[in-house]
């Protein structure tokens, strides 16, 4: 726990985003408290918070990158990892989570080297548990982007993944 | 003048009155009534976060925290009930749950106000059990250990760092347990733009800061039989000093310091004020070719490491405003390695010197670029005074009990207008002093320019020399030396000389002088205390100006040629170079 993951994915920002959120900074700086509201809608631009867009922010807003880092980890609605090429994400509704969702996230983060929230550094592979998604059926219920996959076992996963390589 | 409201009320049934907007804290201070602090800073940290500061107040559902509670008309407060006590001490026990309690072999074991705390509030340091807290300790700068398993979350060292600085090189990262003090993306602090002033150091009341210490090489190079061992002491060591030994805050001891030093064996104990004297010499000298041949002005005076690299990783751009002097420090190595170890003979290698200084960023500044003079580093160990201190100690020195001695000769002679450097606006007064009677071309009188003393964020004056208005401006602290440096590169500055000093108040209140509990801090005026003792011993000396030196004029005469010469230009000068933020 000691260290904050971060993640070693190449940064991928397009010129556009880069525009959109030059064109947010430009405003927010011009009020006070923009701090909040630019990571807010740098999070929803990228997906996530990578350096360069908070260096952006800290220059823009004349704060420095930590302080602008000591929001983007104290919300949990900011994240410092972008979403991988395949998004992995594993119900933990109560009925999932009953019928072994969580075995499913452990063995996930072991075979991916990754915890939940986080991105492989090839930017793959990205985890996370969401709330029910409404299988309950099916549980446990996990999607890799909008595949679904029910009654999933721990020894399934090797092969679902391998559809993915 | 509007008339200030004073306000009523009873502090454990005692009647006081203050001002109204004091806070409980102060006005039971002002009763003679003591109330233990942790995260509260004057004037730079309260954020009421660690409740060791509450006390009772009649009719209000709950404690208050007393460092930030105002007062009001007929309040009623109680600061040592039971049920305070009890509070508190609580409150401290928790803390302690999560506190690597290894004081024994604790850097602040014995100035610890944690441990004080816990004393003085009967903790069971063990009452409560749960999950600990382990990161990694980060030594990756030259200068600072960051022990985050010692770190009690009170954000005394961010708002130094803040506020002092205006840099938030640190912060709190992450949130609730796994809440920890770190840098941007908790990066290690060698990769990230922290000057090294240490002013976070001096703020933490915990042992999760300190310098990374050089003591176990001061006494190698003392055992090594085969090298000569140079120390000498920066200009606010003697001030600071005594405080480690229960002097009072503003007592010079340099007497029984420099017997210290003599008693531990040193080859020769010098002074870095000569250093001092000698940097006047040359920056004097390059600020008046600047002025006449049209140099980039207003030079920046360059003597305190910590402001170089704040400059060189935030203004790259004005890196030709910065004098191209060594600092006293690096000079005073040069000179050692150089100039006097041709005179006495010895191979530059063979030679230890090292440094005391009241400051952590010496440490880092020893091993940059370009700080060579004799194709060795100029200086090989740079302490603390808290570090001197520590040896003092190791070495079994009754200090109180030393006779007064006297620096060697010849690099322990110097003017107090060297001593003056540990004050902010000490350089400018003592290159003014030197300035003067160079440009006039005789002995001026006037010595005291107390226009630039006193211990102000930022001062200006406007200093008639030789029928020219030279315009001056002083400024310590980073965040007021940033006020400066945005008015220079946005071009509406018509200074022509700069002093700037990272630390408040300059080098006495350096980030490696005696660490002062917050309740001295917020009740005392440390820095002005410290800088006291520096004007009242320039005032009794007959030796007030650096070109009056005797030593820095046989030194010019018989080995640099003039100042600013080629041979001065090899050996006192430096060079910087642009470094990024992260
Ligand atoms: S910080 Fe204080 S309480 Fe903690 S180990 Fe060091 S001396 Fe002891
Ligand atoms: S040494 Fe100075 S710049 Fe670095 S973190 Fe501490 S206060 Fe900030
Ligand atoms: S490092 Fe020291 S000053 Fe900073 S928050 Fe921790 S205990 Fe407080
Ligand atoms: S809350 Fe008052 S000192 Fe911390």
């Amino acid at each position: 726990m000691a260290r904050i993951k971060i993640s070693k994915v190449p940064f991928a920002g397009t010129p556009e985003q880069e525009k959109a959120l030059d064109a947010k900074l430009a405003e927010l700086k011009l009020v006070p408290g923009g701090l909040m509201p630019a990571l807010q809608f740098a999070q929803e631009l990228y997906g996530y918070l990578p350096i360069e867009v908070q260096t952006k922010i800290a220059e823009a807003l004349d704060v420095s990158l930590e302080e602008v880092f000591g929001v983007a980890t104290f919300y949990s609605q900011f994240t410092l990892s972008p979403r991988g090429k395949y998004q992995v994400s594993v119900c933990m509704g109560t009925a999932c989570y009953v019928k072994g969702a969580g075995d499913l996230v452990d063995a996930l983060k072991v075979k991916l080297g990754i915890e939940s929230g986080e991105c492989t550094d090839d930017g793959k592979f990205s985890l996370i548990e969401t709330r029910c998604i409404g299988c309950c059926g099916l549980a446990p219920v996990m999607t890799v982007n909008s595949n679904v996959y029910g009654k999933v076992t721990t020894n399934q996963l090797d092969g679902i993944m391998a559809e993915y390589k | 003048m509007e008339e200030i409201k004073m306000v009523n009320l009873k502090i454990n049934g005692q009647d006081v009155s203050v001002p109204a907007g004091t806070t409980i804290l102060d006005a039971a201070r002002k009763a003679g009534i003591k109330i233990p602090t942790l995260c509260y800073l004057r004037d730079i940290n309260a954020i009421g976060a660690c409740r060791v500061c509450v006390v009772e107040v009649k009719g209000a559902r709950s404690l208050v925290a007393s460092c930030v509670y105002p007062v009001s008309e007929g309040m009623e407060v109680t600061t040592n009930s039971q049920k305070v006590i009890e509070a508190r001490k609580t409150t401290v026990e928790l803390i302690l749950s999560d506190h690597d309690k290894n004081c024994l072999s604790c850097v602040r074991n014995q100035n610890c106000e944690l441990q004080r705390l816990s004393e003085e509030l009967g903790c069971d340091a063990k009452r409560f059990g749960g999950a600990v807290n382990t990161f990694d300790i980060d030594a990756t700068t030259p200068y600072i250990v960051r022990d985050n398993n010692k770190c009690i979350l009170c954000r005394r060292c961010v708002a130094a760092c803040k506020n002092y600085q205006g840099l938030a090189i640190i912060g709190t990262n992450s949130r609730g347990f796994a809440t920890h003090v770190g840098a941007a993306f908790d990066k290690d602090l060698a990769d990230v733009p922290c000057v090294g002033c240490g002013q976070c150091i001096n703020v933490c009341p915990v042992g999760a800061l300190h310098e990374k210490e050089e003591i176990d090489d001061v006494i190698a190079a003392l055992q090594d039989k085969s090298k000569y061992v140079i120390i000498a002491t920066a200009p606010s060591v003697r001030i600071g000093l005594g405080e480690e030994f229960g002097y009072p805050i503003g007592s010079n001891v340099e007497g029984k310091m420099v017997t210290a030093m003599r008693k531990m064996g040193f080859n020769a104990v010098f002074d870095v004020d000569f250093a001092a004297d000698l940097t006047i010499m040359e920056e004097g000298t390059e600020f008046i070719n600047r002025l006449n041949n049209g140099g980039t002005l207003p030079m920046l005076t360059s003597c305190s490491p910590a402001w170089i690299k704040y400059v060189e990783h935030n203004y790259p751009d004005l890196i030709p405003n910065l004098s191209s002097c060594k600092s006293p420090q690096q000079m005073f190595g040069a000179i050692c390695k150089t100039y006097y170890a041709e005179k006495l003979g010895i191979d530059p290698k063979d030679m230890v010197v090292v440094s005391v200084m009241p400051c952590t960023a010496k440490k880092f500044e020893k091993g940059r670029a370009n700080q060579s003079a004799a194709g060795v580093p100029d200086i090989d160990i740079a302490i603390t005074t808290r570090e001197l201190a520590k040896l003092i100690r190791r070495f079994g020195l009754i200090f109180n009990e030393l006779e007064e001695g006297k620096f060697d000769a010849p690099l322990g002679i110097s003017s107090t207008a060297g001593l003056l450097f540990g004050a902010t606006g000490g350089v400018m007064e003592a290159a003014l002093r030197t300035l003067a009677d160079v440009l006039e071309g005789k002995e001026l009188d006037k010595i005291e320019y107390t226009a630039v003393r006193g211990t102000q964020g930022i001062k200006e004056a406007v200093v008639n020399i030789a029928g020219k208005d030279v315009k001056v401006a002083v400024a310590s602290g980073l965040a007021n030396a940033k006020v400066l440096m945005d008015k220079i590169r946005a071009g509406e500055a018509d200074y022509h000389f700069i002093e700037i000093m990272s630390c408040p108040g300059g080098c006495v209140n350096g980030g490696g002088q005696p660490i002062k509990s917050a309740y001295e801090r917020n009740n005392l005026d440390i820095k002005a205390l410290r800088a006291g003792a520096i004007y009242a011993a320039d005032s009794k000396s007959e030796l007030r100006k650096s070109h009056k030196n005797p030593i820095i004029k046989e030194l010019y005469d018989n080995y640099l040629g003039e100042p600013n010469s080629h041979k001065a230009h090899k050996i006192l000068h430096t060079s910087y170079e642009a470094r990024k933020k992260y």
